[in-house]
């Protein structure tokens, strides 16, 4: 019973480091461009949280600087898939390399200390053992139902869809693509990034190189699985934070299967999903993701 | 009239380069500063280290051997409009089945034992895109993200071998297999470190270079990259021919691996790559699958990555920081608008 | 509200150039309010240029333009729309995968934040039935078909405010009946005193609903006139400069041996797309067989099934004789089915190869030397001149690359890469779509050309009137069946148009 507790427990506080991203992909495509840097931005964000957190011992600090260096990151892929009309896989791919760069330079001092975490709330009561999470993981499963409400019921999120569906017809209805691009990639940027600093700074109290193992491209698998829906993206990262958990809890208990083989078993469920998910999309992914556009004239 | 003169075919090409490297080396230069480091002297060594001493070159050359062949693994499926970014797991993959055939083939003639070695390692990259490549053919995943994924797993593959059943019991501390019998190593040239995977790496280069722009099957795969409808609809095997470049390409950056396991470092063990996957990516990209371009381009990936162990030596720097010189060179690439796609 | 007499919207001396084209020179246009001013033209004649620069899409070179006699400065659509100027293309500016309540909730000038969707399917369905335009606001548009989709185009525009309403060819995707509907709309519409804008190439059209008639060439206005004042000839003579000659009439002859026969055959559905359902059809030699049906129909699944791009389920295909029905395409292909498309740059021709690498990609087994390490170009060169020469056509340059020809030059070399090999049957996909008159001549010469040598021709189009003009029998596909077949010389425009919707009588031939 407490280890179905544990399990459950875990697996919501795992789904979060990598809802965050989700959320922001489903976001960032839903205005037409695919991003394959978040594995980057996320690493980007986990260092320099850590770091930030390290030095001014306030985690908050820490997530705060991640947000905005996740943001100004990403504004460089928008900048390359807008106005320099650049590949969006290639684009997003030397977003990762600058990530993965950039997190080993400053995370390198930082390679086995302890930094401060965030507090953490309990869900249920003050006695439980369980469901006891830092802030972020309130903050983003009450950020999925609201991007949610703000893509499919404001006038906002009609435009931006459009933007992804036709930016074309979203120009010729007023609507400035690049802008709404912009807009999408900022919070793609820092939502990314927020996720890479909940690992650091909100799970582990630890960075390590490469700390974030693929997320990045599990979270573009999920928003394949998600149906570009952030409702539908609580699912998936629940999913991966339960799969994630019960491999941790089977290594944990020593069973007696090599670790890297019980590693795999997120990325195994990952193609697995794309596999069953992945098919039969037209008219449920943005139609006009990862072209370019050329403008009206 | 003017314009076709040799100022557009050639000084503005060369100055538009040399822009693009001054760029690149002052934001990385701006980097290092911030970092604490002098970008100047790091320069300084970097070249006077890696290209102007005669070992620092070889170095660099005998590392052009992975990445022509990853690069040419990422530029055959490039051309039949795939993007495989998954060079990096099938130089793992690679890597592991040829340490396999090597450690148990004995007794076999040296020749056909490196033979089998080699044939292995292929395999072993082809199997591992023939995965990605078949769901891409079957129309139910994109290869980009397959191939992604793919990545992570290879290495865990690998870790699994080398740190259980394979591992060598003699050096408790490395998790690594038992070297290499010397039936399997790679013959390298005149007791220098250039091995026959840099030789194989320009073989396969000019024959690539050869069949892609003048046989019938490059034509063909071409087209099936120009326009995979028409392709179709004049009777090419389409399908066949997306599995067929994923697991040629594999193939070869799965030559990459085990050519480094068995010239470079004798024994399989986890940090045989230092992305020499990405590496090969970035290399395609930048030549656009031009052969003369990639033999160019691999060239100075190679340097920077020599250059990259320069700086972890002499900067205290960590290796993935080359990561950052190499975003910054993307950056700068994509930046650039080219107008066109690739060309046939 | 403006003045009657003033016009509401007027252009002057409207310049454009693309690089290569003049698509308008110096070109005047008014329109007075509550007026339907058609703009008539063939293809290529710059109409809907004009109406894009009005419509802000393009911006002039050079010109003024003025609403209501006011000098305006149309950068965007967004500016256009603001000015009450309203514009329906061709492709339609849909978004398929929403709803139609989102689609005009898109265009609505005063929208709230937070979308009241109750308030919007009401406003939707008001102005709906004050034009009977029946739509249901819910109804996702991908699921529409091509009429319904038109009348969201233009509550679009109603609600966005337009007062001034542009519709660049919206006869095109419509069949005749669904045309009279139409007509039938812009007069009430023009009684509520809209002004409308109408392009078109149908002659006939404008003259049935315009008040003024607007006749553009090769980028110029050549003049306005009043429909009771002016002579169709007079109109053709306007449109066209010197008359061209006219396609060949052919002869009745008695066809020969079946070249191809579907025996009961289906398809999957796929998609949205219909699947073929119990298709019987027999191709003979020395015969044009059109197929004639509303696009989406499944007319381009038939040409596939045929192709053999898609697989039969059930049902037998008879090419010669053979049972081809499992043969891959390769091996059609080299059996003699030859293909011509629209849009050949997407379905026929790689773009980036040059003419002469397009064309070895028919057959690269037979054009390889050494097996296939080389490539016999000399062989291929001569396939090609021998191949222009063989079907009369202007040649095209060899070296040239195919995106970088013209629409017209890339059909002619796609008819001579297809039509100057041994062949049997041709199949031909909207062939003409989008082409300009003299190349859509050109492609119709070719089919009526391989009818005389015996070959046997099935034509799908959706342009009516050629295929009355070209086709020995016309059957007629409704949601993947056949549901009629005519002999054109037997039949009426008007009733096959019935046919193709769903409402008419099915004919038995």
């Amino acid at each position: 019973m407490s280890w179905l507790l544990s399990w459950i427990s875990g697996a919501i506080l795992y789904a979060a480091p990598i809802l965050f991203p989700t959320l922001g992909e489903v976001v960032e495509q839903r205005t037409g461009m695919v991003n394959l840097g978040l594995e980057g931005l996320m690493l980007l964000g986990a260092s320099l949280s850590f770091a930030v957190s390290f030095v001014t011992r306030n985690a908050w600090l820490g997530v705060l600087a991640a947000g905005g260096a996740g943001l100004l990151a990403n504004l460089i892929y928008a900048w390359l898939v807008v106005h320099r009309r650049a590949h969006q896989l290639a684009a997003g791919l030397a977003l990762m390399f600058f990530g993965i760069g950039m997190s080993a330079l400053i995370g390198k001092p930082y390679v086995g200390q302890m930094a401060a975490v965030l507090p953490k709330y309990p869900l249920f009561g003050t006695q439980s053992l369980f469901f006891r999470y830092d802030p972020l993981v309130y903050v983003a499963f009450v950020l999925a139902p609201l991007l949610w409400f703000v893509l499919f019921c404001t006038r906002f999120g009609l435009k931006l869809r459009a933007v992804g569906e036709n930016p074309s017809v979203a120009y010729a209805a007023g609507v400035s693509p690049a802008l709404v691009r912009y807009i999408g990639a900022a919070l793609a940027g820092v939502l990314a990034a927020v996720g890479g600093a909940h690992l650091s700074v909100g799970i582990t109290g630890t960075w390590s190189e490469g700390m974030t193992a693929g997320r990045g491209f599990i979270a573009i698998a999920l928003v394949i699985f998600s149906r570009w829906n952030p409702l539908r993206a609580i699912v998936g990262a629940l999913v991966f934070g339960g799969a994630v958990v019960f491999q941790l809890q089977l290594q944990a208990m020593g069973v007696g299967v090599s670790a890297f083989i019980m590693d795999m078993i997120p990325y195994v469920l990952t193609v697995l999903v794309l596999l069953l998910w992945g098919r039969g999309v037209r008219y449920v992914a943005p139609a006009s993701l990862g072209r370019v556009y050329f403008g009206a004239e | 009239m003017l314009l076709s003169g040799w100022r557009a075919r050639i000084a503005w090409p060369l100055l538009r380069l040399l822009l693009t490297v001054v760029i690149i080396l002052g934001v990385f230069g701006v980097v290092l500063w911030a970092l604490g480091k002098d970008p100047l002297k790091a320069y300084r060594d970097t070249f006077r280290l890696n290209i102007l001493n005669p070992r620092g070159l070889s170095e660099v050359v005998v590392r052009m051997a992975p990445l022509l062949l990853t690069a040419l693994g990422v530029a055959i499926p490039f051309r039949a409009g795939l993007i495989n970014v998954g060079a990096e797991g099938q130089f793992m993959m690679g890597a592991l089945l040829g340490t396999w055939a090597a450690l148990n083939l004995p007794g076999l003639p040296a020749g056909l034992h490196l033979s089998l070695v080699i044939l292995a390692g292929m395999l072993g990259g082809a199997a591992w895109a023939a995965i990605p490549g078949l769901l891409r053919a079957l129309g139910w995943v994109n290869e980009t993200i397959t191939t992604l994924l793919l990545n992570y797993l290879a290495p865990l593959v690998v870790g699994y071998f080398v740190f259980g059943p394979w591992r060598a019991p003699e050096l408790a501390m490395y998790p690594q297999t038992p070297e290499l019998p010397p039936s399997a190593r790679f013959p390298t040239l005149f007791g220098t470190r250039l091995h026959l995977g840099f030789f194989l790496g320009l073989f396969f280069l000019l024959g690539y270079a050869y069949l892609i722009s003048r046989s019938r099957w490059g034509l063909e795969l071409r087209a099936v990259g120009g326009n995979p409808e028409a392709a179709r609809r004049l009777g090419l095997p389409v399908e066949r021919w997306l599995v067929l470049a994923m697991v040629i390409g594999g193939a070869l950056a799965g030559l990459a691996g085990i050519a480094e396991v068995a010239a470079i470092h004798g024994r399989l063990k986890m940090a045989i790559s230092p992305g020499y996957g990405f590496m090969g990516f970035l290399v395609n990209w930048l030549a656009f699958a031009n052969p003369f371009g990639i033999l160019l381009m691999a060239f100075l990936i190679a340097f920077i990555a020599s250059s990259g162990f320069t700086l972890q030596i002499t900067q205290r720097l960590p290796y993935a920081a080359v990561n950052v010189l190499m975003a910054l060179i993307l950056f700068t690439v994509l930046a650039k608008p080219l107008g066109k796609g690739v060309k046939g | 509200m403006c003045e009657p007499d003033k016009p509401v919207v007027q252009l002057q001396g409207i310049t454009k150039r693309f690089p290569g084209v003049l698509a308008n020179d110096q070109v005047d246009f008014d329109l007075y309010p509550g007026e339907i001013h058609a703009l008539l033209g063939e293809n290529g004649a710059g109409k809907s240029t004009l109406m894009k620069i009005l419509y802000g899409f393009y911006r002039a070179d050079a010109g003024t333009i003025r609403v209501n006699g006011k000098l305006a400065h149309i950068r965007s659509p967004r500016d256009a729309r603001l000015l009450g100027i309203g514009m329906v293309f061709q492709g339609f500016t849909l978004i398929p995968a929403m709803t139609v309540a989102e689609n005009v909730a898109l265009f609505m000038a005063e929208l709230p934040p937070v979308l009241r969707r109750k308030d919007l399917h009401r406003s939707i369905t008001q102005a709906s039935e004050r034009y009977g335009l029946a739509l249901n606001p819910g109804a996702l548009v991908w699921q529409l078909s091509i009429g319904e989709q038109q009348r969201v185009e233009l509550l679009k525009l109603l609600l966005a405010g337009a007062r001034v309403l542009i519709f660049d060819e919206p006869t095109k995707v419509l069949v005749p009946h669904e045309v009279a509907a139409l007509f039938h709309v812009f007069q009430s519409l023009k009684a509520d005193g809209y002004s409308l804008i109408f392009i078109t190439h149908k002659l006939r059209e404008a003259l049935t609903c315009a008040d003024r008639i607007t006749v553009m060439r090769q980028g110029r206005v050549v003049g306005t006139v009043r429909p009771q004042e002016v002579r169709e000839e007079t109109l053709l003579q306007m449109m066209f400069g010197e008359r061209l000659a006219e396609i060949s009439a052919k002869e009745k002859r008695k066809p020969g041996d079946p070249i191809l026969e579907l025996q009961g055959v289906w398809t999957k559905p796929v998609g949205t797309a219909p699947g073929l359902q119990n298709i019987n059809l027999t191709v003979h030699a020395g015969e044009i067989v059109g197929v004639a049906g509303v696009s989406g129909n499944g007319q381009r699944e038939l040409g596939d099934a045929i192709l053999g791009l898609i697989r039969i389920v059930r049902g037998k295909k008879i090419f010669r004789g053979e049972d081809a029905t499992r043969w891959p395409p390769r091996r059609l292909i080299q059996s003699g089915v030859a293909f011509v498309p629209e849009d050949p740059l997407s379905m026929a021709v790689v773009p980036w190869f040059s003419v002469l690498e397009n064309l070895a990609l028919l057959d690269l087994r037979g054009f390889s030397r050494f097996g296939g390490l080389g490539l016999d170009w000399r062989r291929v060169r001569e396939f090609l001149n021998l191949g222009f020469s063989k079907l009369g056509l202007e040649t095209v340059p060899e070296r040239v690359r195919a995106a970088n020809l013209s629409g017209g030059n890339l059909q002619r070399f796609t008819l001579v890469r297809e039509l100057s090999r041994p062949y049997h049957l041709v199949v031909g996909l909207y062939p003409t779509r989008g082409l300009d008159v003299r190349s859509a001549n050109a492609v119709r010469q070719a089919f009526l050309a391989a009818r005389e040598e015996g070959k046997g021709v099935l034509l799908i189009s959706e342009d009516l009137n050629e295929l009355f003009a070209l086709c020995d029998r016309i059957v007629v596909m409704l949601k993947g069946q056949i549901v009629g077949e005519f002999r054109p010389e037997e039949a009426d425009l008007t009733e096959v148009g019935r046919v193709m919707t769903g409402a008419g009588v099915v004919h038995a031939p």
